[in-house]
Order: C-alpha cells, then structure tokens, then sequence
C-alpha cells in the first residue's frame, strides 16, 4: 500500500526543477519564472538527451533501408507509437497517426473525413471557447460543402452551455469538435457527456487535446472519442512532433490525405494503391527525431505520476487565484468549477500588454493577448487577458514573484 | 515657418535622458509617464483607417500636413506603447517629409528598447514607424505631384 504522504513525498520540486536546463537561466538580470506553459511547456533534459543522441547516433530515414541504422531508427521511430498508444490507452497502435501537431490532426480530419461525410445542410457543432486551430478548418469545410458550422454558447464563468448544446443536436449534426481544456480560461470540458450526447445524435466527435493532454488522465477507449488530437511540444516533449488518434474503423474508411513516398502500396500512371494505417496518412519522411524524443517525454510524464503533476498544480492554481482575488481591481476571467492549470485575469483600466512588459521586465513570462480564441474574447468584452499557466516545475515563490510583479505594475500604471 | 530641431538631435536628446536611468524600472517608469501625458486622440480619429497593424494593443496614427511640415497624432489603449508613441512624435512632427523617410532613428536602439521589447512588440514599435514614413511619404507624392 502506498499512502499519500509516500507519493507526496515523491515529488521532489527540486529535483523535477534540475531536469529542465532552461530553468536556471535569467531573463533580464533575474532568475526565469515560466508561466507560459499553455503556449509550450519546457523541455527536460531526458527529451534534449533524446534529440541530440539520435542525431548522433541513430540518424536514418525509416520504413526504407535495410541497414541497421535505418532499422535502429525506424525501431525508435515506432517505440514513440507504442508508447503513445499507451499513454492515451488507444486499442490499436494503429490508430496512432504522427503529425505536426493538434492543428495538422484537426486538418488532416476536416480534409479527409470531413470531405467524404459532410454535404451541403450538414451541420457541425463547435463551441465558443475554441482554439482558432479548431475553429478556421471548420469554416472552409463548410464554406465548402455549403454545411453549417454551429457554435455552443460558453457561460459567464466560462463553462459550456450544457443545455444549449443539447439543444443544438439534431440528425444534421455529423461532427462535434471541442476542446477538452480551454487554453485562455483553464475550463476542463465534460467530454464523456458530450461524447454520449453526440453519439446519441448519430455524430461523431473530435476532441483538441492539446491542453489536457498533459494534465488528465487521458484514456480515449474509456471516453469513446472518434477522434482525438494533441501537440508534443505542450506536454515537454519536442516541437514539430504531435499525434492525431482516430477509431481504427475510422482511419481505415477515410480517404487520404497528402500523397508521396510512405504511404503508398505500389505506384503505378495506372493508379496506386495506398499502404496500410498508420502509414496512409505519413507520407514523406517524417519528423523522426523530434517523435522519436517525443518517447522520452512521455516516459518523463508516466514516471513523475500524472496524478502527483496534477496534485502540484492544483495547489499552484489554487494558491494563484487566492493571491489575485485579493488585489483590487483585478478579475479573474474563466472561472470555472472544473479547471486546470490556467489563469487568467484583466486589471480595471489598464492594458494586459502593459502588465506583460512590465513583468517580463522581472524575468516572469505569461501570455497576453486573446489567445488565439478571438470569438471568446468578445464575449467577455475584453481585447485580451494577462495568462499564467503552470506546469510541473513552476512553484509557489514563483506565484508570488508574479504577484508582486502584478502590484507593482498596477502602482505604475494607474 | 516654425523651426524645429533636426532629428537627429532631438534622437540625441532622447538617448541622454535615459542615460540617467540606472534600471529598467527607471526607464518603464519614464516612458509610462510620458504615455500618460500624450493628449488623447479625438473621437472623430479613432477609426478603423487609422488604426496601425501590427501591435497587440489598438493603435490609432494620424498624421497632418501644412506649409511643408508633417504633424503627427496618435493613441493608444496601452499605455507603455503610448509612451514610445510619444517619444517618435517628439523625434519625427513638424519635420518634412523628406526628413521624416530619412530619419535615422537609432535611438530605439540606443534606449534598449528594441531588445528590451519582445519580438512581436517591437514589431509593433516598427509597424508604427512604418506608418509614420508612410505617411510622408504619401504627402511628398501628393504635393509633388501637385507642384508639377
Ligand atoms: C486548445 C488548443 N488547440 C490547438 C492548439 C494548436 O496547437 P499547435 O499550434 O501545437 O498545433 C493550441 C495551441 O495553443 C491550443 O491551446
């Protein structure tokens, strides 16, 4: 039996601050504080190792040669997708497809999937608090095929309108896309439900993980989900190397999507015949090195314990919105019952931009700005938020160096 | 016709005030203040033409021309951006347009505040140069052309 207090005492802070290199550099005369986690997390040294070990050691193109390099590399290449089917519990590895990141995936499905099922009076339902990733691929797929792209209302506390949702579906409805995790308010969706309610619907749904992916517990048989998509470079693993799963059946019945060397069975002017799944949907060569030290990240994750990850950080949330709930004038936006590792907040009368400089000035980084979520920030009616979001090795000395940061820029600027 | 200092020197000027700040908090502090003490652009500018792309915060720029001289205007509703704003009125009004698309501006530079400025802020900073040399350079043409 293992009791709180012995995987409490696991998570050794200054032992997960010494993996990342990065965190011991100054920005501006003074010590690092990285709160732009949500934008991209920083890299362990583990990841960095994994990177610079394969260029110098392993470095073939894969699925090709027959030489032991190109074996050893196309060995490490598919080592990442067994791992990754494991990390986010899919049935099949298979049903693991390497791409860019959440945004190629989103594409990929709006140019394949979408193309094949969604016909003129279709609908397809998104939500307010969307990434502009998952709401741009949307709009051409239905400017399109003459669809319409439905829009689920987010409340004053910046959860979904549950009830408007339920709502909205209808035997048009082919495709729910959402976020599982807000990126500009830290709202975590109830995706088992949607997924059930759309599945009742008769429609199918994608989930943008690139936010919770690194936070949740992500099991996507559990869920149900048709489709889910997440970013490497956000869960401490390397830019460039992200993963787009979908139901085998699914994949298997899509269309391709680009064509070149890899995803092809054999090639004739005749016509072509097109290569199994995964590969299908990989062609050229890919992004070997940064998905082979995609491995190392996920590795990382699995042996620190999301469940402890997360303990931390919700004491890091916890403690950040305590401390800025007590300066006045400052409101904190997105607010919640079930939230994850973001906070954001506007001031009375001065300018998110403003606070940004002034506390880079200090060596603390957030985001300002709509976060790329233009339409949530309309409903709020505010040009922008100041961000903070957490990740594991962010401590509560530095919550505090932000806020002094925070009272002192509201001192200069009102 | 009224006669103001040459660019140049007022760059000057520029650089040797900030000389006497000792840190960063001096010279945020200087240029926030300046950015409250630019008057507020009329309602009547503050239009989507007149509106700069390319900063984070809404920018307004508009710019005058009479008896050979630019005069510029401008808002902002951030107020350190304001603040920068201020200091190149300061630099580039009541020049000629010629004057204005030959400035220099090396003082940016010299105050620090192109790498003290993050990538896409000092985008900003630029676009709003931009527009500014834009401006006299569409004034030039027009009365060029006029003259002609
Ligand atoms: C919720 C959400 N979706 C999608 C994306 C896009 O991810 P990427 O730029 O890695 O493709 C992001 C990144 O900020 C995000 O936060």
């Amino acid at each position: 039996m293992i009791d709180a207090q012995t995987i409490q005492s696991r998570f050794d802070i200054d032992h997960i601050r010494s993996q990342f290199p990065i965190l011991s550099r100054e920005v501006k005369g003074k010590p690092l504080v990285y709160f732009d986690n949500a934008a991209t997390s920083q890299k362990p040294r583990q990841v960095i190792d994994a990177l610079v070990h394969y260029y110098s050691y392993q470095n073939a193109n894969i699925h090709r040669g027959i030489h032991s390099l190109a074996e050893e590399a196309t060995a490490a290449f598919e080592d990442t997708r067994d791992e990754v089917k494991r990390f986010i519990n899919a049935a099949h590895r298979e049903e693991i497809i390497f791409t860019r990141g959440a945004t190629e995936g989103i594409n990929l499905v709006a140019y394949t999937w979408g193309r094949q099922n969604i016909s003129a009076g279709d609908e397809i339902i998104i939500s307010a608090m969307e990434h502009h990733s998952n709401i741009v691929p949307w709009q051409l797929l239905c400017e399109e095929k003459g669809a319409l792209l439905r829009v689920i209302p987010v409340t004053g506390k910046g959860e979904l309108d549950m009830d408007a949702f339920r709502k909205m579906l209808t035997g048009k409805t082919k495709l729910v896309a959402v976020v599982h995790v807000s990126n500009a308010l830290g709202t975590v969706n109830p995706a088992r439900e949607i997924i059930t309610l759309a599945h009742e619907a008769g429609a199918l749904v994608l989930l943008d993980g690139a936010q919770s992916t690194v936070h949740l517990d992500i099991d996507v048989q559990e869920l149900n989900v048709d489709f889910f998509v997440f970013s490497g470079h956000k869960i401490y693993g390397p830019t460039g190397a992200g993963v787009l799963y979908g139901k085998k059946h699914l994949l298997e019945e899509m269309p391709v999507f680009l064509g070149g060397g890899e995803m092809i069975k054999e090639v004739s002017f005749e016509g072509t015949t097109y290569n199994e799944l995964p590969y299908k949907y990989e062609a050229g060569t890919p992004n070997i090195a940064d998905t082979v030290a995609l491995k190392a990240a996920l590795e990382f994750i699995r042996h620190t314990g999301k469940e402890n990850i997360r303990r931390h950080e919700n004491e890091l949330l916890a403690y950040a919105t305590e401390k800025l709930e007590q300066i006045p004038g400052v409101r904190i936006i997105g607010t919640a019952k079930e939230k994850i590792s973001v906070i954001s907040f506007v001031i009375d009368k001065v300018h998110p931009q403003d606070v940004g400089i002034l506390l880079d000035n200090r060596g603390v980084a957030v985001r300002t700005g709509h976060h790329c979520a233009q339409p949530l920030m309309d409903i709020f009616c505010i040009p922008g938020t100041i961000r903070a979001s957490f990740a594991m090795y962010n401590t509560k000395e530095e919550i505090d160096e932000m806020i002094t940061g925070v009272q002192r820029a509201i001192k200069l600027l009102s | 016709m009224k006669t103001v200092k040459p660019i140049v020197e007022t760059e000057q000027e520029i650089i040797e005030e900030f000389g006497l700040f000792d840190s960063w908090d001096e010279k945020y502090e200087y240029i926030i203040d300046l950015g409250k003490k630019l008057p507020t652009l009329d309602e009547e500018y503050k239009q989507d033409e007149n509106r700069v792309r390319g900063c984070q915060s809404t920018v307004w720029l508009v710019a005058f021309y009479h008896d050979g001289q630019v005069t510029f205007k401008a808002d902002s509703d951030a107020v350190i951006v304001k603040g920068l704003i201020s200091m190149l009125i300061r630099v580039l009004s009541g020049h000629s347009p010629d004057e204005i698309i030959n400035a220099p501006l090396g003082f940016i530079d010299s105050i620090g505040m192109t790498s003290h400025l993050a990538q896409t802020r000092s985008n900003g900073l630029l676009a709003m140069v931009r527009q500014m040399k834009h401006y006299a350079l569409a004034f030039k043409l027009k009365h060029q052309s006029a003259a002609t």
